[in-house]
């Protein structure tokens, strides 16, 4: 990933601001083509509003950290960064976890101990060392939106077909009818795997279909 | 960061940069902590008083109480909340409507966390709600959706035996296909583990403390 972005600033200098953002959508989509953070992507995406959920305090304290990191990429020394990159997304995640609990205690319930796992997602360390640490703030920030809306839509892909397969339901709604049997083994861990082992395999497709020709 | 790796930073640079954001990072936890506070406080009365509203519609103040070591009973502060306790809950005549039980036990994944009301005039256990879970959505987080199971809870019959210092049955849960008593609860298909569990926590928290209620009526019925 350091290799991908440090090719990426070699070929065109300047890549437009606009590109900064798009790319964590698609071409470097973190839960796709990265394939980073997959604690989360598979554990919270049992149903679509979790998977939502997880997806938006990710996507804050992704935006959070990026920008805050790159602010004092020149007053961090280089010995001591990671600490201090870990300590500022630890901040931040404690920040969500406050937020998330006064916004909705149902809410903060249904995501329980993942939010404080937030602060291990290696996505976040990641855009933090590879990208924030060498690139202005406004780069930073539209990269770690990009990059957390993209984690996002990940998450979503995952626990929209989860849900509808597991519970009939999108969003609670219950969508098949009564005599669909349920799929089961999509709301247990094995059914993320296989969910994301399907949408790897269809992604994969189109970008290799997309190259030949 | 091309400075630094020319000439390696002083140990007081290093020092200094983690200092500092150790200063930011603790401004801003405690201001937020500060700031969202109160609201946290009053979104988990506010859930309290729902779910206790839910037992007891007529409910109109509660006293909480905590056992202590001694088999006694300690008043709480009005806002305190504390893991295990009971709510002795009161009507707008100050009349004693019964108990709710907070209580919690070890489900399929995680700490079940419930409230079950307790009415010592029906000898019954009269509904429950779920303040908070793990299970697995869809099957295990029925427990807290199901209105066949809930129904369960509606009317549980809990007699004391007459020296009132033991249930006269455990609530347990039922075996399939076999005759039901009143103090027996069916479990959720594809849910057993987690139903199993909440009829679990209940069976051990009404024992140990619908006796001890018994016991104290009078000192909870003055307000003591």
């Amino acid at each position: 990933m350091e290799i991908r972005t440090k090719v990426i600033n070699s070929h065109d200098k300047t890549p437009s601001h606009s590109d900064e953002f798009i790319k964590g959508l698609w071409r470097e989509n973190p839960v796709f083509v990265q394939v980073l953070g997959m604690c989360p992507t598979l554990a919270v995406t049992n149903s679509a509003i979790n998977a939502l959920a997880m997806g938006l305090a990710t996507f804050f304290v992704i935006v959070m950290s990026n920008t805050l990191v790159s602010l004092l990429r020149h007053a961090i020394p280089q010995q001591v960064r990671i600490a201090s990159y870990i300590l500022i997304i630890a901040t931040f995640v404690t920040l969500v976890d406050y937020l998330l609990q006064a916004m909705s205690l149902t809410l903060h319930q249904a995501l329980g101990a993942f939010v404080p796992l937030i602060v291990v997602n290696c996505v976040i360390l990641g855009r933090a060392e590879a990208f924030a640490s060498k690139n202005s703030a406004a780069r930073s920030f539209l990269d770690g939106a990009g990059m957390g809306l993209g984690f996002t839509l990940g998450l979503l892909c995952l626990g929209m077909v989860r849900e509808l397969l597991g519970s009939g339901s999108l969003f609670g709604f219950m969508l098949l009818p009564d005599n669909f049997e349920k799929w089961t083994i999509m709301l247990l861990p094995g059914g993320g795997f296989f969910t994301l082992g399907l949408w790897l395999l269809v992604i994969n497709y189109f970008n290799r279909r997309k190259v030949q020709s | 960061m091309n400075s630094t790796s020319l000439a390696p930073p002083s140990s007081w640079t290093l020092f200094r940069a983690l200092v500092s954001i150790g200063v930011i990072c603790s401004l801003l936890i405690v201001s937020v902590f500060q700031l969202t506070a109160s609201t946290i406080k009053k979104n988990e009365t506010k859930l309290l008083d729902q779910a206790i509203a839910a037992i007891f519609p007529n409910a109109d103040t509660k006293i909480g109480y905590k056992q202590l070591e001694n088999g006694q009973l300690k008043k709480l502060e009005q806002e305190a909340i504390s893991e295990q306790q009971v709510f002795a809950i009161f009507n707008q005549k100050q009349q004693l409507l019964g108990y709710v039980i907070k209580a919690q036990g070890m489900g399929y994944q995680d700490t079940i966390q419930l409230l079950f009301g307790y009415s010592p005039q029906n000898e019954t256990i009269n509904g429950i709600t779920i303040l908070s879970s793990r299970e697995t959505p869809g099957l295990g987080d029925r427990i807290g959706k199901d209105s066949k199971f809930l129904a369960n809870f509606k009317q549980l019959t809990v007699k004391l035996t007459p020296d009132k210092i033991r249930l006269l049955h455990k609530i347990e849960s039922a075996k399939p296909s076999t005759e039901k008593s009143p103090w027996q609860i069916d479990s959720i298909s594809g849910a057993t583990i987690s139903s199993r569990a909440v009829t679990n926590i209940i069976s051990i928290n009404a024992a140990e403390w619908i006796p001890l209620l018994a016991k104290h009526v009078e000192t909870i019925n003055v307000g003591n």
